[in-house]
């Protein structure tokens, strides 16, 4: 079960957790502007930017 | 359009975990021989088709909307990782894969191994090509399912991985040695971009937003993702983005 739960982890999160975390708020945000009837569709590609601009400076420090 | 993308977006992952496969394969057939070898391997793949066909139906009854939200953020956290280690490698941050290397390391690795027989095959060249198939091919299988349901077509996924399969199985057979000069880290940084840019389009639509122009604006957001990933690729080189 533990392998099992791990296999997913490596799969989905990989070796840096900020993108994936990155990933679940910028989707639950969108979520709440367009509860809010605000257009929502720039904040994704937006977030991908950031999240790429944030990991990168990791992995390359 | 979108149909070209799930083809191609299938066909590219299916390759460049089919040529990482192969190698293994290979070292396994010419270690531990090649019955061991190509029984794992066939082995593999029906595994691999039962979970295709087990999870594809029961994807299909998920609602759309509901399914674009947690494929697409699925999608999209997978394919951030592709994208950050391919523009790494790019940018010449992290080493090419390097299927020669592996290949000698696999080749070490089962020549030293003990042989123990079960049900008339050498086991540990049955396992070796059995896992090595089977954890490069899920990848694959979780890309047709999240691609092939979430547009409606799984057969079509599939096809474009199988047709992957066969040309890089056809090249194997032909050459018997790693692929090594198969571009991978463009074929990488290719899923990458695809996986990210339906990552993007899915969950947004996912979570209710609405895209301008509905999905006529995916070659758009596939663009801009291209354009981003070029832009930090050419900030690493000059190491901007380390010293900023």
């Amino acid at each position: 079960m533990r392998k099992f739960g791990r296999f997913w982890w490596d799969f989905v999160v990989g070796d840096d957790w900020v993108g994936a975390a990155g990933v679940v708020v910028a989707i639950g945000a969108t979520a709440a502007l367009v509860a809010a009837h605000v257009a929502a569709w720039w904040l994704l590609p937006l977030a991908v930017v950031l999240l790429l601009y944030v990991t990168l400076r990791r992995a390359a420090a | 359009m979108s149909a070209v993308f799930l083809v191609l977006s299938a066909f590219l992952a299916s390759a460049v975990e089919m040529v990482e496969a192969l190698t293994i394969v290979l070292a396994a057939g010419i270690t531990r021989g090649w019955r061991s070898s190509l029984t794992g391997l066939a082995a593999a793949i029906v595994a691999l088709a039962a979970i295709v066909a087990a999870l594809g139906p029961a994807l299909t009854v998920v609602p759309l909307k509901d399914l674009r939200l947690v494929v697409g953020g699925l999608l999209l956290a997978f394919g951030l990782q592709w994208l950050r280690k391919a523009i790494l490698r790019s940018a010449g941050l992290k080493a090419l894969h390097d299927e020669d290397a592996l290949f000698a390391e696999e080749l070490a690795a089962a020549q030293g191994a003990e042989h123990v027989e079960r049900a008339g095959l050498d086991w540990y060249g049955f396992t070796l090509a059995f896992k090595g198939v089977l954890l490069e091919g899920l990848e694959v299988a979780f890309i047709v399912l999240t691609f092939g349901s979430t547009q409606g077509s799984i057969p079509l996924a599939a096809a474009g991985a199988a047709g992957a399969v066969v040309l890089v199985a056809g090249v194997g057979v032909a050459v018997r040695a790693p692929l090594a000069r198969v571009p991978e880290n463009t074929m990488k940084f290719a899923v990458g971009v695809m996986l990210t840019t339906f990552g993007i389009f899915w969950s947004a639509e996912g979570a209710g937003a609405n895209w301008p122009g509905d999905d006529a604006s995916l070659p758009g957001v596939l663009g801009f993702v291209i354009l981003v990933s070029a832009a930090y690729v050419g900030l690493l080189r000059n190491r901007r983005l380390v010293t900023a």
